[in-house]
């Protein structure tokens, strides 16, 4: 499924986290993913929940109203009423990254209002110098002193229906998931993992789902580039590419 | 021209977008006027039985689509809640439904005859039951996408068009005459949902 970033209300790709490139309008893409045919699409602001930048819920809603599949959002969220807003702009899903970590009982008190199938917890990892895992927030910029496989099992446990692990360190790099981590996290939990970060060919996606064990793959780069100077070109594999995993 | 009734539950912009894309034309409203025209209805919802009956009997549509529905026959398509508010009941709630079809929606069964997890959120296919010229040139490998707790139960089996397998098989197609239903989202489902919603466009 395609991950796409937001920022100011135009459509990024970044690489580690940082260096947000403008790579077009979110409209637009949500137009050719329609034509794709895809699963389903998650859509994350950056910058919501940062000092003064609020929700973005009137392009939330205008993107929900042209998906003609399933959406998740991530971004800022804080408080039940946000999510209750965010689900009655047309979302399914709702990703949770900074509140999950910091707010103990908040994703339990989501779960129990929305449902732990609304309830997806985006868990954020950078792999330090010597192969230790540790968890960070508010888009890599703050480390939260937790590992990965422990947080998750405490996620699941809460009420999360499914967790979104991203690879801070192979995020926009297109050199392949980290295998190691989302097997880890998989193997811990029952819940769904969607891999996320480090797609760069079709080979990596069927890798990730196959072998790690994640119950999907997300891929950034590789929805919105093309070829090796990343020319801009929103796309996905045809289901006939992904067949292996059908 | 499709009128696709606002009562104040959810977004809709993606069934009018669906529509718009189909070329049947279509609008998003809640005026009594516009429903009395209308060629076609599309109710569609997400949300809890009672809540969703009582923001119809708030903008005090319940005549009028009585009138529309079971006297001038005109064809409506009911979309999850939509769908399970043309029953007679739900366990979900307290008061009736519609009651155009003989049927009440239930939760889904707990295990071990049921599925394991609720709600059913996701992709699924349909098993149609019977010809129907809504499911018409439905492509081969059709998917649907479901976000539900609850699921009618038919009293009467001839209204149940196509089943979905989640657990055990549920009616995820219904129809009785011009009163026809999806318990999945067709506007969340690609293509697929498209050409059912074409199928409803061209229907008599």
């Amino acid at each position: 499924m395609p991950a796409l970033l937001l920022q100011g209300g135009r459509l990024v790709k970044t690489v580690r986290f940082r260096k947000p490139r403008y790579v077009g309008d979110p409209i637009n893409a949500v137009r050719i993913f329609n034509e794709k045919e895809v699963d389903e699409l998650i859509v994350i602001d950056i910058d919501a929940g940062r000092a003064g930048v609020s929700i973005p819920l009137k392009l939330i809603t205008r993107i929900a109203g042209e998906c003609f599949m399933p959406m998740t959002y991530g971004g800022g969220i804080r408080t039940l009423d946000q999510i209750a807003e965010i689900m009655a702009a047309g979302v399914e899903k709702v990703s949770i990254n900074r509140a999950a970590v910091a707010d103990r009982g908040f994703v339990a008190r989501a779960a129990k209002r929305f449902g732990s199938q609304s309830i997806v917890v985006s868990i954020d990892v950078r792999r330090r110098l010597f192969g230790q895992y540790e968890i960070c927030v508010d888009g890599g910029r703050r480390r939260a002193g937790l590992e990965p496989v422990s947080l998750a099992l405490e996620l699941e446990s809460e009420g999360a229906g499914e967790i979104l692990l991203t690879s801070i360190n192979q995020e926009g790099t297109m050199t392949g998931y980290d295998v190691d981590l989302v097997r880890r996290v998989a193997s811990a939990v029952s819940i769904p993992v969607i891999a996320c970060g480090g797609a760069g060919s079709i080979d990596d996606v069927i890798g990730v789902v196959c072998d790690a064990g994640a119950a999907a793959a997300a891929v950034g780069s590789m929805a919105v580039y093309q070829g090796r100077n990343r020319g801009v070109l929103i796309g996905f594999p045809t289901r006939k590419q992904l067949a292996p995993l059908l | 021209m499709i009128v696709i009734i606002d009562y104040g539950l959810g977004n809709l912009a993606s069934i009018g977008n669906m529509l718009k894309r189909i070329g049947v034309e279509a609008i998003i409203s809640s005026n009594k006027d516009a429903i009395a025209r209308a060629d076609k209805l599309v109710l569609p919802g997400v949300g809890a039985f009672d809540a969703g009956m009582r923001n119809l009997i708030d903008r005090d549509l319940i005549t009028i689509l009585h009138e529309r529905v079971l006297e001038e026959r005109t064809p409506i398509l009911g979309i999850c809640l939509g769908l399970q508010l043309f029953g007679t009941e739900s366990a979900e709630g307290t008061g009736p439904g519609l009651g155009w079809i003989d049927a009440r929606s239930i939760p889904f069964h707990s295990p071990p005859a049921g599925p394991s997890r609720v709600p059913h959120m996701g992709w699924n296919n349909l098993y149609p039951r019977t010809a129907s010229p809504l499911l018409d040139n439905l492509p081969e490998d059709s998917r649907f996408y479901f976000v539900h707790s609850y699921h009618l139960e038919c009293h009467d089996p001839a209204d149940v068009l196509a089943v979905t397998e989640y657990g055990y098989e549920f009616p995820s197609v219904v129809v009785r005459e011009n009163v026809l239903g999806t318990q999945f989202h067709p506007e969340k489902s690609h293509r697929f949902g498209a050409s059912l919603m074409e199928n409803f466009a061209r229907y008599t």
